[in-house]
């Protein structure tokens, strides 16, 4: 490969690869993520190339195939489109890959079964920008996962990637850099969303020959997966967010601290990396410019915790990962005792476009205070499950509504958990809220760094508290009281709740608990951890005062509460559920009324599933 | 200097020091149970929490223990916030079955009787990481170390065997605050709870009311120090607590 000693050299290069992709070709692109892997997107490769191959006799344009990052609509999978002219098919498998090449490529033919249908209206969609996942977003960050390959750096390049850092080193200061992303409005996507232009400044300012910064991609809220996504479909422009920022900082090393559960966005940020210092990116005299920088990998492996800055900065040290108090801030006094800057890999990768684009250009999108786009990973009980960026201030309901298509099986919305684990419920009447930082502050939710879990009307939320409680609590790194002991007591009491064994008071304590365990513990995973139960308690209090008061779970979930039992009159002795039953609690014979015994029954809701005839209810007990 | 305001008092304190040092400095008592003036502060135990104020922010709760003292701050050692924390933690460390002496008394001087609700757990170690600071900054061996996270956190030796670095000075013994670390002396030999199994023991002619009943000295105290042979009138070992902290 070509090291990259002058800029001039660089823009050549650009226009070559440009000109390669730019020509009357055919591009079949497949989702590469995760999720579409799960659907087996890693066998369409494979499977389209040798289609193309067996008709090149017949086909007139190049045809090109792709494994792209993650295009987002994850619910859909397994994805590909037909560039340039936008057809999206959905479920894609092995077996459909011959009439694709057959007739969508070769004649322009569309595939009516392989296309989205629209759950609300109904109607099939052929473009991708035409289905409303897509239309109603602003793809920022996201906009080149589904077009270039992750592992091929030209492919960034011939996206005008790398080119915010030839802007960054040759024609501008440090301070410049930092003032554009002040005047962009940035804050911090990691969570808490200090702005990144001040946390910038700050280390800048700070003496002392050594810095550092670090990537932090330790992403552990369960159901999140946006900065695994990102690392995996363009890890390029993360990295040069990075260098773009060490520059501005004055580090010469930088560290992607990423977990070892993501194997997929650490094999591509390896190869980036290496990409990079091939290309002259990283390394030494960087484009010509004198400035040095490298980045390297650490892995973590798997708490939680360690997605805190503190504790995260004691893992890269090789010290137990637990966090410990601020101030000093890791601008001041980080790893190893130097001034450190930690951003999250949404931050960084933003850092490039605002550069490219210009801070005024980004501070026009979003509110008042909260500027740019916000990455969610939507999950939970939503027709589009999957990754959207949408403009800060967009309302939950449209995100929610529009964009991920409402609730399946036209049950009612109950509430979305937005931050994660650390973030709170929004019950329906505030769906309308404007999702910025102080809006969903002020509703007892956090920003977070982008989880979203929508709950259906059949959710408890008592239950939906327990879960995230179990998850904080096992989480706690153990080292202060409130965090260690206090998650303990408000889990134990969350489960004797569920198990209808909450006394009257157990909710006042909740709350007072709660209350003090946010204010006293260390760090961020403690001070948040109480929101979930918190804010349930706040919009569904009532559920609460059911359970303990009542014994009685409303949404018919919490097995303590509730009983199965056969409908005689609907059914028809079919045994199916008496041979799925794992606990063998249904008795009956062939074309009889089927019985279940309470006491052998675990109420794990198989025969409800299986029954054809809804002859199964599940009541209070 | 700076100065600072604690419980409506102007005080001067040096700007290097934390808001517990500046408090104790003036007579104001705060409780700890992590903090140790030899050692680095941990910020773990959390009954430190003062209530801070500067310029027209709103007040809120920091552990004096870790926060450095800033210019025109204002600190409220038993505001109302303060005590309701303090006795929050309180029950917390009673609730997780905590029957140490230190632990009870100090509960019954915040007004705490007994918690709410009980933990399925006895153990009388508070996690406090005394004694693992002591053997790192102190002793310099690391032989002990917090291991697991959350509930199974704990005090241990490397992989729960016996650790080769401990030289059996004892200083995890000694500044446990709940007794939860003793050391064994059966006949000749000494151990430090589980950190490792025995050493010879030697004895002290100074140290006659050492803290465990039979004063002893380690050997390998004194091969460390390069010490002669034979203790008997001076304190060996300027990385043992035990030596110089009770004569």
């Amino acid at each position: 490969m070509v090291k990259l000693a002058a800029p001039e050299e660089m823009k050549r290069e650009d226009l070559e690869k440009l000109h390669d992709s730019s020509s009357e070709s055919v591009c079949i692109s497949i989702c590469g993520g995760t999720g579409c892997r799960v659907f087996g997107s890693e066998d369409l490769y494979e499977a389209f190339r040798v289609e193309i191959d067996r008709h090149k006799d017949d086909v007139n344009h190049a045809v090109q195939v792709k494994t792209t990052g993650c295009h987002g609509f994850c619910e859909q999978g397994a994805l590909v489109v037909i560039h340039p002219s936008g057809v999206m098919y959905t479920g894609v498998s092995k077996k459909n890959v011959a009439e694709i090449v057959e007739k969508t490529v070769l004649r322009g033919e569309i595939l009516e079964d392989l296309l989205f249908r629209d759950p609300q209206s109904g109607e099939s969609i052929v473009h991708e920008a035409d289905v409303p996942f897509y239309k109603h977003q602003e793809r920022l960050v996201l906009n080149l996962n589904g077009l270039i390959d992750p592992f091929v750096i030209e492919e960034y390049i011939a996206q005008d990637g790398y080119s915010s850092l030839q802007t960054a080193l040759l024609d501008m200061t440090p301070v410049e850099i930092i003032d554009a992303i002040k005047t962009s409005g940035l804050r911090g996507r990691g969570g808490a969303g200090f702005p990144t232009g001040i946390k910038w400044e700050l280390c800048r300012q700070q003496p002392g020959e050594i810095k550092y910064i670090i990537c932090n991609a330790d992403e552990g809220d369960p159901g999140a997966y946006m900065d695994r996504s990102i690392m995996e479909g363009n890890p390029h422009r993360v990295l040069e967010g990075m260098i773009i920022g060490a520059y501005a900082m004055g580090a010469r090393q930088g560290y992607v601290y990423i977990r070892n559960e993501y194997p997929l966005a650490v094999k591509h940020l390896k190869q980036a990396i290496a990409q990079a210092r091939d290309h002259g990116y990283l390394g030494q005299d960087i484009l010509g410019s004198g400035f040095d920088f490298d980045i390297e990998i650490r892995l973590g492996s798997g708490a939680f915790v360690c997605g805190e800055e503190t504790a995260l900065m004691a893992s890269i040290e090789g010290r137990v990962g637990e966090p410990r108090p601020r101030p000093p801030y890791p601008a001041e006094r980080g790893l190893w005792g130097c001034p450190t800057n930690i951003n999250n890999v949404k931050s960084w990768a933003t850092v490039p476009i605002i550069l490219s684009r210009g801070p005024q250009w980004y501070a026009s999108i979003g509110t008042e205070t909260s500027k740019g786009t916000m990455i969610f990973s939507l999950v939970g009980n939503i027709n589009n499950t999957g990754l959207v960026e949408v403009p800060m201030g967009i309302s939950l309901r449209d995100l929610i509504f529009e964009i991920g298509g409402g609730i399946p099986n036209g049950k009612g919305f109950k509430a979305a958990q937005i931050g994660g684990p650390s973030g709170g419920c929004i019950p329906a009447e505030h769906l309308d809220v404007p999702i910025d930082y102080e809006s969903l502050n002020s509703l007892g939710a956090i920003m977070g760094s982008g989880g979203l879990v929508i709950a259906d009307e059949d959710t408890c939320m008592v239950d939906f508290a327990r879960y995230f409680m179990t998850f904080t609590q096992e989480e706690s790194c153990g080292k202060c009281v409130p965090c260690r002991l206090g998650t303990k007591v408000m889990l134990d009491k969350l489960e004797q709740i569920c198990a209808g064994e909450g006394q009257p008071g157990d909710v006042e304590y909740l709350v007072e608990l709660g209350e003090q365990i946010k204010r006293a513990s260390l760090c961020g995973l403690g001070q948040t951890a109480p929101n979930p139960v918190l804010s349930t308690i706040r919009y569904f209090q009532k559920e609460y005062d059911a359970h303990i008061n009542e014994k009685r779970c409303p949404a018919l979930t919490c097995k303590n509460l509730i009983t199965y039992a056969v409908i005689p009159e609907l059914c028809t002795g079919c045994m199916v559920c008496k041979r799925n039953c794992p606990s063998d609690a249904i008795i009956g014979e062939k074309k009889e009324i089927h019985t279940i015994d309470p006491e052998l029954c675990t109420r794990c809701g198989m025969c409800v599933s299986v029954c054809k005839f809804d002859a199964i209810s599940v009541t209070s007990r | 200097m700076i100065n600072i305001t604690i419980n409506g008092r102007q005080v001067q304190v040096s700007e290097d020091r934390t808001l517990l040092d500046a408090c104790r400095e003036h007579g104001f008592e705060i409780p700890t149970l992590c903090h140790h003036p030899a050692l680095e502060p941990y910020g773990a135990c959390r009954l430190c929490m003062v209530e801070i104020q500067k310029g027209d922010s709103p007040p809120r709760l920091v552990a004096a223990c870790t926060h450095p003292c800033e210019p025109e701050i204002s600190i409220r050692t038993h505001s109302e916030d303060v005590i309701r924390s303090r006795r929050s933690t309180m029950e917390l460390l009673l609730a997780g079955g905590n029957q140490s002496q230190k632990i009870v008394s100090l509960a019954t001087e915040l007004g705490v009787e007994a918690p709410r609700y009980r933990l399925q757990v006895a153990d009388s170690c508070i996690l406090c990481g005394l004694c693992v600071r002591a053997c790192n900054e102190i002793v310099g061996v690391s032989a002990i170390s917090l291991t697991h996270r959350g509930m199974n956190k704990a005090v241990n030796s490397p992989f729960e065997i016996c650790a080769n670095t401990c030289i059996g000075c004892g200083s995890c013994v000694m500044i446990c605050p709940t007794g939860t670390i003793t050391m064994k002396d059966v006949n000749s030999y000494i151990g430090a709870h589980k950190f490792k199994d025995a050493f010879d023991s030697w004895y002290c002619q100074v140290c006659a009311d050492s803290q465990w009943g039979q004063p002893f000295l380690a050997k390998s105290i004194i091969e460390k120090s390069g010490e002669p042979e034979e203790p008997s009138q001076s304190h060996v070992a300027d990385g043992a607590i035990l030596a110089s902290d009770h004569s």
